[in-house]
C-alpha cells in the first residue's frame, strides 16, 4: 500500500458510515416526529368527523363527511355541568384572568431583578435566595393557606362594599386568580429578570446616574428598551403555565367565573347523554389554541432568550 | 483654593482598605492622571469623585463646595467611561442629548447643543446611527460627545483608551490632549499606562494599595521618582536600578558597583543635596536613556563614566536599540542609537551618564538624592 494509499484510506471510510449514521438519525427523528404530532393529529380530525363517523370508524382515518359542526358546539352549545353555553365564557375567563396576572407578574419580576442586580442594598442575596425559593414551593401545600388569605380578601372586599359602595376586585374570583398567578408567579420573573440584568452592563446605569436620569428614568429609558428577549421569554412562560394552571382555578373560582382549563375537565365529564368525542376534541384544541399562538408568534425570541446572558457580550 | 479638592479620603468595603487617606488637589484647567497598577484604588478614587460610590472618611470638593454626599447628577460632572457605556437603544444623537434631556433642556437647545458637540468631534454624519453600527474610535467619540455636550465643571475618564488597538490609541490620546487644550476644560483621568499618563498629563498622581506615592508634573515624576516604585513604574523600559555601596574619596563622592567574576565598577556622582556617608548601601537609579554607546553620549553632562560590559540580548526597536547587559547581578537596559551594529556576546562600552543618576534608600525604597 502506498503512502497515498494510507493517507486516504481513512478518510473515505467515516463518509460510508456517515451515511448510514445519517439514515439512522433522520430515521428515528422521523419518527419520533410522527409520535409527538399523532395525538394532535386524532384530535384535529376527530374534531371535524360527525359523531356516527368517529363512534364507528377508525380513530386514524381521515374524516369522510368534514364537519366544523363540533367546533361550533364546543364553542357555543356544548353543556359545561347544568349550563349549555359553549366555553365561550370560560375562554373569556380565562383571559381576563390571564392577561393581567402576566403583565403584572412579568413588569413586578423586571423591577424585582432591576432592583436586585442594579441598586444593591445589604441582604439582597437573601432576598433573592427566598424568591427564589419560591420556585420550589409545591401548589398544593399553599393552598389552605392561600384559601385563607382570599377569605380575608372576601371579607375585606364586602366590608368595601358596605362601606364605598364597591369592592375593588378583592374577593371576586378571577380577581383572586390574578393575585394567586402574580404571587406564584413572582419567584420565576424575578429569577428570569435577575439573571438576565446582572448580565445588563452596570456602567449603563451608572451613565444613567451622571447623566441626571432617576431611578424609574433609567430603568424606562435604558433597562426596558433593551430587555425584549427577557420580556417575550418570560410572557410565554407565564402565560403557557397561567393558562394551563387547573388546581388552583378549580380550588379558587367555581361556577361562572371557572377559567378555561376547568370548563374543559367539564365539558369531558359531563355524564348526560353519548360522549361527544368530536366536540370534547375541538374544545380541548380550543383551550390549547392561546399558547400555541403565543409560541408561534414569539417562539424564535423564546430560544434566543434563554441563550441571552449565557455568553457576556 | 484648589478647583478639585480631596482631602484625607477613606474608603473602605468592609473590612478592606481601598483608599487610605488620599490627599490630592487640582486647579481649574488642569489634566490630573490618576495611575497606578491594577487595584490600587484609581477607580475606585475616580468614583467618588463621581459619585458612584460613597466615601468612608474625608472631603471632596469641587469650586469650595463640599461635594461628599450629592448625588451624582447633583455634581455637574461628565464621566466617560472604560466600555463608552452608549445607550445601544438609542441613536448618537440622542445618547449625546440624553443628559440635557433629563435636565429639561427644550429640544431646540438639544439639537443645537448637540449640533455644536458633533461638529467639533466630526461625528455629524453618524448622529443617525446606533451605537452597534460604530467602530471603536467612533464610539469613544460619541462617548466624549456625551460628557462634552454637557459642559460640565470637571470630566473624569475611566480608561477611556484601553479597549482600542494601538493606532487608534495614539490618535485618541492626541485627540484627548487637543481637546484639554482648545476647551480648557478641567480632568481628571485614569490609567494604567504610564505613556499616556506622561503624555497627556499637566499632573500626575501615582498611586499604590490606595496610597499617593508621588504627585509632580510628568518631568519630576520621570526625573526625580519619590520612590522605588515611582521609580520602577514611570518609564518604559523601566529605570535600571543596581544595588551599590557609596565611597568617598577626597571629597568627590562616587558609587561602586560589586561584579561577581570582574572589578567592581566605580561610578562617580554629582554633588548631592543630602548628605551620604562612605560605604551607605545605596540603589543606583539610571534609565536606559541615560546608558548610551558613548559616542552619542550627551556632552553637556559632566560626569560620563565609560563602562564595558557584555551584550546579553539585542532589541532593535526601529527608533533606538535597546541592549540587555549583567551589571552587579543585574540586568540592565541600555539606549543605543537605531544603526549601532552590536550582537549578543560581545562586549562593548556603554557611556552611564551620571548627571541624571538618582539614588534609593534599600530600607526605605526612597529617594535620597
Amino acid at each position: 500500500m502506498s503512502v497515498d494509499a494510507l493517507l486516504k484510506a481513512p478518510a473515505a471510510e467515516p463518509s460510508r458510515s456517515t451515511a448510514t449514521t445519517r439514515v439512522v438519525i433522520y430515521g428515528l427523528l422521523l419518527l419520533f416526529a410522527a409520535i409527538y404530532i399523532l395525538p394532535l393529529a386524532v384530535m384535529v380530525m376527530t374534531s371535524l368527523k360527525p359523531l356516527d363517523e368517529v363512534t364507528g370508524g377508525n380513530m386514524f382515518a381521515l374524516p369522510h363527511d368534514l364537519t366544523f359542526q363540533p367546533w361550533v358546539q364546543a364553542w357555543g352549545k356544548a353543556c359545561v355541568g347544568l349550563t349549555c353555553e359553549g366555553i365561550k365564557g370560560y375562554f373569556g375567563n380565562s383571559l381576563k384572568m390571564v392577561i393581567p396576572a402576566v403583565l403584572i407578574s412579568t413588569l413586578m419580576g423586571s423591577l424585582n431583578g432591576y432592583v436586585l442586580t442594579k441598586w444593591q442594598f445589604r441582604g439582597h442575596r437573601l432576598v433573592f435566595g427566598l424568591m427564589l425559593f419560591a420556585c420550589f414551593i409545591p401548589f398544593q401545600s399553599v393552598l389552605i393557606p392561600m384559601a385563607t388569605i382570599l377569605g380575608k380578601f372576601g371579607a375585606f372586599g364586602e366590608y368595601l362594599t358596605e362601606t364605598v359602595g364597591w369592592d375593588f376586585g378583592f374577593g371576586a374570583p378571577t380577581e383572586n386568580l390574578v393575585i394567586v398567578h402574580v404571587v406564584y408567579g413572582l419567584g420565576f420573573t424575578t429569577l428570569f429578570f435577575r439573571n438576565y440584568y446582572d448580565a445588563f452592563p452596570t456602567e449603563l446605569v451608572k451613565a444613567g446616574m451622571m447623566d441626571g436620569a432617576s431611578f424609574f428614568q433609567i430603568y424606562r429609558r435604558i433597562l426596558l428598551p433593551n430587555s425584549t428577549p427577557i420580556f417575550i421569554v418570560t410572557v410565554i412562560y407565564q402565560f403557557t403555565n397561567i393558562w394551563n394552571d387547573f388546581l388552583f382555578g378549580a380550588t379558587f373560582a367555581a361556577g361562572d367565573a371557572m377559567p378555561m382549563t376547568v370548563a374543559l375537565n367539564n365539558v369531558v365529564n359531563t355524564s348526560t347523554g353519548v360522549v361527544e368525542y368530536n366536540v370534547n376534541m375541538a374544545a380541548a384544541i380550543i383551550a390549547a389554541l392561546p399558547t400555541l399562538f403565543v409560541y408561534i408568534v414569539a417562539g424564535r425570541y423564546f430560544v434566543r432568550g434563554l441563550m441571552a446572558g449565557a455568553v457576556k457580550g | 483654593m484648589a478647583f478639585l479638592e480631596i482631602s484625607n479620603l477613606k474608603k473602605s468595603f468592609g473590612a478592606v482598605d481601598i483608599l487610605k487617606g488620599i490627599d490630592l488637589d487640582l486647579d481649574k484647567g488642569g489634566f490630573l492622571v490618576l495611575v497606578g497598577p491594577s487595584g490600587c484604588g484609581k477607580s475606585t478614587l475616580l468614583n467618588t469623585i463621581a459619585g458612584l460610590e460613597s466615601i468612608t472618611s474625608g472631603d471632596i470638593s469641587i469650586d469650595g463646595q463640599v461635594v461628599n454626599d450629592l448625588h451624582p447628577s447633583k455634581r455637574d460632572i461628565a464621566m466617560v467611561f472604560q466600555s463608552y457605556a452608549l445607550y445601544p437603544n438609542m441613536t448618537v444623537g440622542q445618547n449625546i442629548a440624553f443628559a440635557l434631556e433629563m435636565r429639561g433642556v427644550s429640544k431646540a437647545e438639544r439639537e443645537a447643543a448637540v449640533d455644536k458637540v458633533a461638529k467639533t468631534l466630526q461625528i455629524t454624519h453618524l448622529l443617525h446611527r446606533k451605537p452597534s453600527q460604530l467602530s471603536g474610535g467612533q464610539r469613544q467619540r460619541v462617548a466624549m460627545g456625551r460628557a462634552l455636550v454637557r459642559d460640565p465643571r470637571i470630566f473624569l475618564f475611566d480608561e477611556p483608551l484601553s479597549n482600542l488597538d494601538a493606532k487608534l490609541r495614539v490618535d485618541m490620546r492626541i485627540e484627548i490632549k487637543r481637546l484639554h487644550q482648545t476647551t480648557g476644560t478641567t480632568i481628571v483621568y485614569v490609567t494604567h499606562d504610564q505613556i499616556e499618563a506622561m503624555t497627556l498629563a499637566t499632573k500626575i498622581a501615582v498611586l499604590k494599595d490606595g496610597e499617593v506615592q508621588q504627585v509632580g508634573t510628568p518631568a519630576q515624576i520621570y526625573n526625580t521618582p519619590s520612590n522605588l516604585f515611582v521609580a520602577d513604574f514611570m518609564g518604559s523600559p523601566a529605570m535600571n536600578l543596581i544595588e551599590g555601596t557609596i565611597a568617598l574619596e577626597n571629597g568627590a563622592a562616587r558609587v561602586v558597583l560589586t561584579r561577581a567574576n570582574a572589578a567592581s565598577i566605580s561610578l562617580s556622582l554629582p554633588a548631592m543635596e543630602t548628605a551620604i556617608t562612605d560605604g551607605q548601601k545605596v540603589i543606583l537609579g539610571i534609565r536606559p536613556e541615560a546608558i548610551t554607546d558613548p559616542a552619542s553620549a550627551d556632552h553637556n553632562s559632566k560626569h560620563i563614566d565609560i563602562i564595558n560590559a557584555h551584550v546579553d540580548v539585542v532589541e532593535p526597536a526601529g527608533a533606538d536599540t535597546f541592549v540587555v547587559t549583567h551589571i552587579a547581578g543585574k540586568e540592565v537596559t541600555a539606549r543605543l542609537r537605531a544603526d549601532i551594529d552590536v550582537m549578543s556576546g560581545q562586549a562593548i562600552d556603554f557611556a552611564f551618564n551620571m548627571d541624571k543618576a538618582v539614588l534609593f534608600d534599600p530600607a526605605s525604597t526612597r529617594r535620597i538624592a
